[in-house]
């Protein structure tokens, strides 16, 4: 950053005096706007993005992102300040690449004008030394100045060569190719700035949220029905497709493999309709295979178990009953979940604990050997006392407050652990009620979105490789071609000698001319075989 | 054939590959090592073609114009043989190992059930991604006059290898259900090729570098490496191929991709921020190649730089990062995304 100080333009420039606001305003424009500038922004842009790939952030993983806030309470207050739990949305971070778009565009812009002209300008005529030029060629022909040079047009042209024209007198040719990469390079500065608005109306405009689905419910798409729901700024609940769709049955397929055991394969049948009442359809939601209702698209995410628990308190009074989603904890999906039941007489009950999909003792130890249900095991610690829920503030429905719930004990004075299998019912101790362990059902996690303007961007994405292909592969060359004619003393016959000299110059500053210049010499020097055999 | 024995198959294809390696990296240095005393190409331009109509003679970009200095006399022609058998037998060596390359990664490809390409783990994305490299400067060997690039080339392939088969060697398994969609085949191949043809950028810019440090009159070795500006030169030419390969890989079907799979096209996931991270880079490296001041030197440390977060990416992120949906190491967890996840 050390070329453009944010303090330079207190400088006297080099003709001294103090700046106007008006020609400082110029020099900053002037300095923002220069390919030097463009670059190191590029390099701070790349520098600005590592942060975000190291700390976690709070878009990408919010629940990661909330532990190491908890595993670092000195840290957390400096970082919020910096907005390092959301590098992408940061003020500084922003700052930069808006900084690069005003570069870029008034980078664009007037080259843009310069092009125009440029193309309405011819080449331009002759240096006066072609010789001079890095790469050139000159050899002796017996031919006329004129035949010469109109031959060079002709070769020039097939080439694909934009001639200048001919002038009276002139003993040259100017020749240029390549105009089409400039073309390439405005499209390609363009379009970058085309991915942004696209992908700024995604963010703006779009909406990202969850919910876990258990097999056999329904799901209605209002905001309520998420368990996670994050909208862009300028979102509103009108955008929301009024689908309906049931969650009708999960298939899986286990694969045992050497790295354990895979789901493969997995599906969740759904049925939809655009709207209540309308007609039903049938969609396999998979991995990859998303679903699209109106400008909302349904993805499959994750999936688990959740087993149906029923919970009766002191009073005989059912106080919970359903599917309750366990999180898989790993790939053996040893799941982790929690039941609360906060009207239950005479006390709250809290459970919390893991569910063995496929249970076994293997030496003492429970263990899920499959990760399939087919023997599945409850293993639960039980709670009372108050569970927090009364408060109003929103509680996960993956984690049981015990900072005032006791631990239900068993006979001995240790923690109780109910273990339950499908039928089981166990009764607490204290005439707390009892616990039913009914059945399994998989759950799903289906995600919803709407990303308007992706469209846009994945226009102006192809667009802007397509116009960098250009830019980098189109190569804009200039060719002369002079012929002289000279007093032919040293010629055999005593005739007069035409010589001729080619030039040729790459603008690209990749390009390697010197083949291309052998070719166009070889070409001039075939065609005039080629005549003198016709003659 | 079986699985198991498609999977041999590649395991010991993979070994033998490593060995003729080996061999053509033996045959380069026998090769380079005949060259202590060479003055530059330039100084005896004799040698070089006399013929062309142009000028300025095409560089022998360090092809088999060898110049041998003044003082050598009688032993030169012998030495400029053995030069030129030993660069043919490593070249050969190096063709017999790479078509047993591309056994290993069909065998590897075969050996999975239902069968697919050899590129869904770290391991395999190795041995990929060095296949291509070892492909692309024998494809671009005459075009761009690589000979003075090959012992490098073929130590960085088989160290490579040899990392990959000690360190990331692992059985073949089926496709973690994200990973199965035809966009593996597209979005991956495409960042295999970039990433090959950036290694070999990098190793001109590299190259660039050394030369630039010790002038071009150096003598030895070097005096084989072909000019500074034919070493920009090849190195803009690799890198401006390998620039939309990799906007297509990580800019275009990534992102299609991970709209498929993972709900949102772009997300900055630590392995999407880093694969940015090197397009940025790289686009800087394209910028300073016609900015005053950046030319050359920059602009090849540059390409390194860029290069090195194009394999801290591969690396780094798939070993230390657990947010990364991309971390296919081993061990990845089989549940596409853990439920705490937005």
């Amino acid at each position: 950053m050390s070329t453009t100080p944010p303090g330079a333009g207190h400088d006297p420039r080099p003709t001294g005096g103090e700046l106007n606001p008006r020609e400082l305003g110029r020099w900053l424009w002037r300095q923002l706007t220069s390919m030097r500038t463009a670059l190191i922004l590029l390099l701070v842009l790349a520098l600005a993005a590592v942060p975000g790939s190291v700390i976690p952030q709070e878009g990408v993983d919010s629940l990661k992102t909330s532990r190491w806030q908890a595993d670092h309470p000195t840290l957390t207050p400096i970082y919020e300040k910096l907005s390092l739990f959301s590098v992408y949305d940061s003020p500084w971070f922003s700052a930069i690449y808006i900084l690069l778009m005003v570069s870029l565009v008034g980078c664009i812009i007037p080259r843009t004008f310069i092009y125009l002209r440029a193309i309405r300008t011819p080449p331009p005529a002759a240096p006066r030394n072609l010789t001079r030029l890095p790469d050139h060629a000159s050899y002796d022909s017996d031919e006329g100045v004129e035949d010469v040079l109109q031959r060079a047009r002709e070769v020039l042209k097939a080439r694909g060569y934009r001639l200048r024209p001919a002038e009276d007198g002139s003993d040259s040719v100017s020749a240029e190719r390549g105009y089409l990469r400039e073309v390439g390079n405005l499209v390609f500065h363009l379009s970058v700035v085309v991915v942004l608005v696209g992908f700024a109306l995604g963010g703006l405009f779009g909406f990202r949220g969850g919910a876990v689905i258990t097999q056999g419910s329904t799901f209605a798409n209002t905001i309520s029905q998420y368990d996670d729901f994050e909208p862009g700024a300028l979102f509103s609940a009108e955008q929301m497709d009024p689908f309906v769709f049931s969650f009708d049955s999960f298939d899986v397929e286990w694969q045992r493999t050497n790295r354990g055991v895979l789901a493969r394969a997995f599906n969740a049948r759904l049925t939809y309709a655009q709207q209540p009442g309308a007609a039903e359809e049938k969609y396999d939601l998979r991995v990859n295979h998303p679903l699209s209702i109106g400008d909302t698209d349904v993805f499959l995410i994750g999936h688990g178990y959740a087993p149906v628990i029923t919970v009766t308190d002191g009073e005989g009074n059912e106080v919970y009953s359903g599917p309750t989603p366990f999180l898989p904890q790993d790939q053996s999906f040893l799941s982790f979940g929690v039941v609360k039941s906060p009207d239950a007489q005479p006390g709250q009950i809290g459970l919390e604990g893991l569910l063995y999909p496929t249970f076994e003792l293997v030496g003492g130890n429970p263990l899920t050997i499959y990760p399939d249900d087919l023997n599945p095991l409850l293993s639960l610690s039980v709670f009372t006392g108050d569970l927090g829920l009364d408060v109003p503030s929103s509680q996960s429905v993956y984690v049981l407050d015990k900072s005032n719930a006791t631990q239900v004990l068993n006979d001995e004075g240790k923690p109780l652990r109910l273990d339950l299998s499908i039928g089981e019912t166990i009764e607490l101790p204290d005439g707390l009620g009892t616990v039913t362990f009914d059945s399994v059902e998989p759950w799903t996690r289906i995600q919803f979105s709407q990303t308007p303007g992706k469209e846009i961007a994945l226009i102006g994405v192809v667009l802007a490789l397509i116009g960098m292909c250009g830019s980098l592969f189109i190569r804009p060359r200039r060719v002369w071609v002079r012929a002289r004619e000279e007093s032919g003393d040293e010629s055999p016959h005593g005739s007069s000698v035409t010589m001729v000299e080619v030039a040729a110059l790459d603008r690209s500053g990749g390009g390697d001319v010197a083949p291309v210049l052998e070719e166009i010499v070889n070409e001039l020097r075939a065609a005039r075989t080629r005549v003198e055999e016709k003659q | 054939m079986s699985n198991t024995a498609w999977e041999t198959l590649s395991d010991q294809a993979i070994g033998v590959c490593g060995i003729f390696y080996f061999l053509a990296l033996l045959a380069h240095l026998v090769e380079w090592s005949s060259l202590r005393g060479t003055v530059p190409v330039d100084a005896a331009a004799s040698l070089t073609s006399a013929a062309s109509s142009s000028s300025r003679t095409r560089e022998q970009a360090g092809s088999v114009a060898i110049a041998t200095g003044p003082d050598q006399g009688v032993g030169t022609e012998q030495k400029r043989q053995r030069v030129a058998l030993f660069g043919r037998l490593g070249l050969l060596l190096t063709i017999i190992a790479v078509v047993i390359h591309l056994v290993a990664l069909v065998g590897r490809g075969m050996a999975a059930d239902p069968n697919r390409v050899p590129w869904g783990n770290m391991y395999e994305f190795t041995i990929s991604g060095t296949f291509v490299v070892t492909l692309m400067y024998l494809v671009l060997y005459r075009r761009f006059a690589l000979a003075w690039m090959a012992p490098i080339v073929v130590a960085f392939v088989v160290s490579v290898l040899m990392v990959a088969v000690i360190w990331l060697h692992s059985e073949v398994t089926p496709l973690t259900e994200a990973l199965n969609s035809y966009w593996l085949v597209i979005h991956v191949v495409s960042a295999v090729i970039a990433t090959g043809a950036f290694t070999l950028g990098g190793m001109t810019s590299a190259m660039w570098l050394v030369k630039n440090r010790t002038g071009e009159r150096a003598t030895g070795p070097l005096a084989r490496v072909p000019s500074l500006a034919v070493l920009d030169r090849v190195s803009y030419r690799i890198h401006a191929f390998g620039f939309p390969v990799w906007t297509f890989a990580v800019l275009i079907t990534g992102p299609i991709w991970a709209h498929e799979a993972w709900s949102s096209y772009w997300s900055w996931d630590p392995k999407e921020v880093w694969a940015f991270i090197t397009w940025v880079v790289y686009a800087a490296y394209l910028h300073a190649r016609s900015t005053a001041g950046w030319k050359g030197k920059n602009a090849a440390i540059l390409a390194l730089v860029g290069l090195a977060t194009l394999w801290f990416n591969f690396i780094g992120i798939n070993f230390f990062s657990t947010t990364s949906q991309h971390s296919y190491a081993e061990g990845a967890p089989a549940i596409v995304q853990p439920l705490g996840q937005r």
